[in-house]
């Protein structure tokens, strides 16, 4: 070690900040050093000139309390801000107003061009119809055309019996059934097989068991077909054009003809 | 009641270290009635951030303040001590330092002591007060006084022998006299 690399490491040694392999270069560098080893006491000497009671500036009583009224004064104001909080309740208010703009706005403009909770439910479908076909063996958790066995095959795993009918003569073929999570809820799924095309087929209890005609839309390419009718609510969703959907639709509503 | 809280909590973390504020301001300010201003706009600021403070040591938080609110305070109302250039000088005590006459072989008179280490530059005072006074480690040193770790040690090797060296000077012209 350098002495003027020890210069400055006698202070890290002196402040105890080395660590033990550095103080041990230290000390051996003062056993072999005069000059340093002296400068070195002579720092420890300093150190005890400053080891002073007397050096230490302690606050006068009065600081304290000067110091609590002020905190005190600080705290006051931020409960109630500065100028009556005519500020904050100005703030208040405008948000206020914001906040009943936002609910007119909400309860009187035309259901068509916000989201619905059918446009929710419907996007939830896309996702869960697309998941079946891209997962391998998610599409069905019973495989099976017969709808004796399928339709049993929900018992005790949903608490509503769905209508499972297979259409095969018509060319929709029931290929098996499934539970999924939909609308906060465990739904029935079908799947129905019509050439290489999937329908998945949701169906869970309606909460009104008034009968709602049939409602298409399209999303990502898909058609969807909902409607409600004996007190159960249906989703058909395929990639299966518009014509045959519909079809399809009308065969599980009313059987075949 | 939430704002009551905070007020206590507060109170409990900051307020049993006004010494250690205190102390520190005194020895940036070098004057009582400056100390106390400097000292009550930090206990001020500290409140106001004090949402910010989440560590278990509110004494190098505080003091982290007090500094930055004596320096704010210094170049608002004086002093242009600040801008004190450092190096030229140094090295001209460097090569004196050398000097086996300049060591301190005895403990030097507090008063002595006292107005030399008034007169350090205050980079290297208050590296000083809160190594030797305050007895706190390099790493707290350096968040307050937002420095590098290497750096806190030359500067206390640095402040160091300026000290010793105007200890010395002072001795042997009392010696003299």
């Amino acid at each position: 070690m350098s002495c003027q690399r020890a210069d400055e490491l006698i202070h890290g040694y002196l402040d105890g900040e080395l660590d033990l392999a550095r103080s041990l270069e230290v000390e051996q560098h003062m056993r072999e050093c005069e000059t340093c080893a002296r400068a070195y006491r002579s720092q420890t000497t300093l150190r005890s000139s400053l080891k002073d009671d007397s050096l230490y500036y302690r606050a006068p009583e009065k600081l304290q309390k000067r110091i609590q009224s002020s905190l005190r004064k600080e705290a006051k104001s931020e409960v109630f801000p500065r100028a009556f909080g005519w500020r904050w309740l100005t703030v208040g208010a405008s948000l206020a107003f914001m906040l009943l703009i936002g609910v007119v706005v909400w309860r009187f403009v035309p259901r068509s061009i916000r989201p619905s909770g059918d446009e929710l439910l419907a996007q939830e479908i896309v996702s869960d119809h697309v998941r079946s076909l891209q997962m391998p063996g998610h599409l069905t958790d019973v495989l099976s055309s017969d709808q004796h066995t399928v339709k049993p095959w929900f018992d005790g795993k949903v608490d509503f019996a769905p209508p499972v009918k297979d259409f095969a003569s018509q060319d929709f073929r029931l290929y098996g059934g499934r539970l999924e999570y939909l609308n906060n809820r465990t739904v029935a799924t079908l799947v129905y097989q019509r050439r290489l095309h999937y329908i998945n087929l949701y169906i869970w209890p309606a909460e009104q068991a008034v009968a709602t005609g049939e409602k298409t839309t399209q999303r990502q390419g898909y058609n969807l077909i909902h409607w409600t009718s004996s007190g159960m609510n249906y989703w058909a969703i395929s990639d299966l054009n518009g014509v045959e959907l519909h079809e399809f639709a009308r065969l599980v509503q009313q059987g075949p003809l | 009641m939430q704002k009551q809280n905070k007020l206590a909590t507060f109170e409990e973390a900051v307020l049993p270290h006004l010494n250690a504020a205190y102390n520190l301001a005194h020895w940036l300010t070098r004057n009582d009635t400056d100390a106390e201003d400097v000292v009550q706009e930090a206990y001020l600021r500290a409140f106001k951030f004090f949402g910010g403070f989440h560590g278990a040591d509110g004494r190098s938080w505080l003091l982290a303040i007090v500094r930055n609110t004596c320096y704010t305070w210094m170049q608002h109302n004086r002093s242009p001590e600040l801008s004190v250039p450092l190096d030229d000088e140094l090295h001209e005590i460097e090569s004196k330092d050398l000097d086996p006459e300049a060591l301190l072989v005895q403990r030097a008179d507090t008063l002595m002591v006292r107005q030399a280490l008034e007169e350090l530059p205050m980079e290297f005072r208050e590296v000083l007060v809160l190594r030797e006074l305050e007895e706190m480690s390099y790493k707290d040193i350096a968040s307050i006084t937002d420095l590098p770790l290497g750096t806190v040690m030359s500067r206390l090797a640095r402040g160091r022998k300026r000290l010793q060296l105007a200890l010395t000077n002072q001795m042997h012209a009392e010696v003299l006299s």
